[in-house]
């Protein structure tokens, strides 16, 4: 101790976190280190690495890294590779941890004993935190920790994450381990990788000595699971939740988006006096504010969205949902596990394809990713809502309402295509035969607990804030390019039709005609296209802009524009349009999101280009068709 | 008897994971999860398709194993109840 010199007590002691998938890892970190944390990507994969700190009593300083969950050090899948790298001191760039805070569910010592024993084999200073202590009592376990802490050779506290002072005893530990550095008194001596019943054997064994448990499972988790994960009543409920969800996304959500568009124009409005006339000013005003405030106004529903997933996901019913899905999903190419990823996407492509993340099987990962822009993502909307107000009659259907029932269908024709996609995919794989065998699901279910408000809000923070650092950067640069082609050259003294005509982005149209006039599409829509590269809704107000009709926001010019198009589209060409936007290859933010998630351009370009290739054919046979039923 | 024949409910005793092709990691993360010789099995539900996958008491914790995985764990003969 009186070795140590002063210059190294005061930098920070390293502390990772490790332990089973839903051992409450991450709400004691967040109980550790409160909102002092950091959210990146390890160095070279897309796995989340987070890291905190927090001020000890003695002053010090305590860098906590919360690495993904593991079921063992023998790596399955990339998180846990990470895992057994950081631990070991091997991953490139990650600073080696100086004590391992090793954390078990209290509820589930079986499974999560066994890692820890694993862990000390590493022969680091460890520390075991029994979590959910309070989970424990209520079910009547009796875990003798003096006697677990001897057997086990480590120091042993008890924690309750989702209490105040829940950690207490944890940084109490953490505290006297950093005055004396301790390796494990104890060590089986056994090669772990080859001697898995051993770890067995001894975990048994330390069970019997320190465990008395009434009961192996909670019965709370018997009933609930009875009926959530019966054949017919949990598909109801499921069916139901997703209702509520997306009643949720959609209703709440409006106001808020509302307020965002009203701020954006206000924005916009007062930056455009402020400045003189000119194209600095029209690069901020269109390009930037405009822009940028498109891509924002998806904030609201995407955070409520992932706070519905964030308070299932703590509860232990989304890993129940990709159960009963799992069959069906698996017969399509897909997974269990795709069926989060997907539900998010009807928000928004781009935390779908991120949240691709807890997908181990890297196959049913990229099958996922490929298939996530068929899901009629929020920004779609705006143009179904324009053209079915335009062309299809509001008329009672028996009990529905015929416009109603036609946007169902265009959700129903996306998600169908994505099953039809991931299907061709996975015969194709067989085809090719590099399907490389079995796809695994050995998906853990666990206790049905209440969510901690606090952890799902610390959730919700991160996921704004990785969103609107993407708005920040990627969004931002292709906004101002887009405003550059849509706005150089200018058009020229004496010109009479609008000046986008004249624009880089309106030659562009015009070339485009002859690839999209089979569709039944005039060269304004064409024009129209290239904005929507940005985002899909704004499709809407570059048709305004067209068409010259002065709009000021994305419904006004909706509603200025319906009567303008149902004269001069004709209903195929209208059914043409809607049928495009189904596939809609073009939002550049979901492909670059693609390209970033897979690392591949090739992938990017593979995705851009079946749903390129698929919108175009969908849409010309449903205008030849249409002609041919005389809606030309 | 192998697991995918027990009925739902009853308790059972692992005797082995069989593999499948080797190396067969599926076999090796069944051991990892707690399905090791004397372990006892019960299983909780079938999902509503072809009943599967099937939900599988382990130790303490639930595991969703497809049936072809859940293929892979050898029963103990007599030890069901």
């Amino acid at each position: 101790m009186s070795a140590v010199p002063a210059d190294s007590m005061r930098a920070p002691l390293r502390l990772a976190l490790a332990g089973n998938p839903n051992c409450g890892k991450t709400a004691l970190f967040n109980r550790l280190t409160g909102s002092r944390q950091k959210v990146a990507n390890y160095a070279g994969v897309t796995v989340e690495r987070k890291e905190g700190r927090f001020n000890g009593s003695d002053g010090r300083v305590y860098a906590v890294l919360d690495l993904p969950g593991a079921y063992s050090l023998n790596a399955a899948s990339l998180d846990e590779a990470v895992t057994r790298d950081v631990i070991r001191g091997f991953y490139p760039g990650e600073a080696e941890p100086d004590v391992i805070v090793c954390v078990a569910d209290a509820t589930n010592l079986r499974l999560h004993l066994r890692f820890a024993l694993e862990l000390r084999e590493i022969g680091k200073p460890m520390i075991l935190a029994v979590n959910m202590m309070d989970a424990a009592r209520r079910r009547g376990i009796a875990i003798d920790l003096p006697k677990l802490q001897e057997e086990l050779g480590i120091p042993v506290v008890e924690t309750v994450a989702v209490q105040r002072h829940g950690a207490a005893a944890l940084i109490d530990a953490i505290e006297s381990m950093g005055r004396h550095m301790a390796p494990p008194a104890k060590s089986l001596g056994v090669d772990i990788a080859h001697d898995a019943d051993e770890l067995h054997e001894r975990t048994r064994a330390l069970l019997a000595a320190t465990v008395t448990m009434p009961t192996r499972t909670a019965k709370i988790d018997d009933a609930l699971d009875r009926w959530l994960l019966h054949p017919v009543v949990g598909l109801l409920a499921l069916a139901v939740v997703m209702f509520l969800i997306f009643q949720a996304v959609y209703a709440w959500a409006a106001p808020l988006m509302d307020g965002i568009d009203a701020a954006t124009e206000w924005l916009g409005a007062a930056v455009g006096e402020a400045l003189p006339e000119g194209p600095l000013n029209s690069l901020l005003v269109d390009g930037v504010i405009a822009g940028l405030g498109g891509v924002i106004v998806f904030l609201p529903q995407i955070l409520i969205l992932f706070f519905f997933i964030l308070a299932l996901e703590e509860s232990g019913y989304l890993p129940r949902a990709a159960f009963l899905l799992d069959r069906m999903m698996a017969g399509a190419g897909l997974s269990g596990r795709s069926f989060i990823p997907l539900l998010s996407s009807f928000a928004c492509a781009i935390p779908g394809i991120m949240a691709t993340r807890s997908i181990q099987d890297p196959r049913d990962r990229i099958a996922t990713i490929m298939v996530a822009p068929l899901m009629t993502c929020s920004a779609r909307l705006p143009v179904y809502a324009l053209l079915i107000g335009a062309f299809v009659p509001e008329r009672e259907v028996g009990p529905f309402n015929q416009q109603g029932l036609v946007l169902f269908g265009l959700y129903i024709a996306g998600i169908l295509s994505a099953l039809v996609v991931s299907f061709v995919m996975k015969k194709w794989r067989r085809l090719r035969a590099t399907d490389g065998g079995e796809h695994a699901l050995l998906l853990e279910l666990p206790s049905y607990r209440l969510p901690n408000p606090r952890d799902v809000l610390i959730g919700l923070w991160e996921r704004a804030v990785i969103f609107l650092k993407r708005v920040g950067g990627i969004i931002l640069a292709l906004t101002i390019l887009l405003w550059f082609l849509l706005s150089f050259p200018g058009a020229p003294e004496g010109a009479t039709g609008p000046a986008i005509d004249y624009s880089f982005a309106g030659r562009i149209g015009h070339a485009l005609a002859f690839l999209f006039a089979p569709l039944g599409f005039n060269w304004q829509i064409c024009i129209a296209l290239i904005p929507g590269l940005a985002a899909r809704e704004v499709a809407v107000a570059s048709l305004a802009t067209v068409y010259a009709v002065a709009g000021v926001d994305d419904d006004a010019s909706a509603q200025a524009l319906a009567p303008l198009i149902a004269d001069g589209w004709s209903l195929a060409t209208a059914l043409s349009l809607l049928v495009w936007y189904i596939y809609a290859p073009m939002c550049i933010a979901t492909l670059a999101t693609i390209k970033r998630e897979t690392g591949s351009w090739k992938r990017m370009a593979g995705v851009a280009g079946y749903l390129f290739a698929l919108a175009w054919l969908a849409s010309f046979v449903t205008y030849r068709v249409a002609l041919a039923l005389g809606a030309g | 008897m192998i697991l995918t024949e027990l009925p739902r409910g009853v308790e059972a005793v692992v005797e082995s994971v069989e593999e499948h092709g080797s190396p067969d990691n599926i076999a090796r993360r069944l051991r990892e999860l707690g399905f090791v010789s004397g372990e006892p099995v019960r299983v909780v539900a079938f999902g509503p398709v072809a009943a599967d996958p099937i939900l599988v008491q382990i130790g303490f914790t639930r595991f969703a194993l497809r049936r072809a995985e859940a293929a892979r764990v050898r029963l103990r003969n007599g030890a069901s109840a």
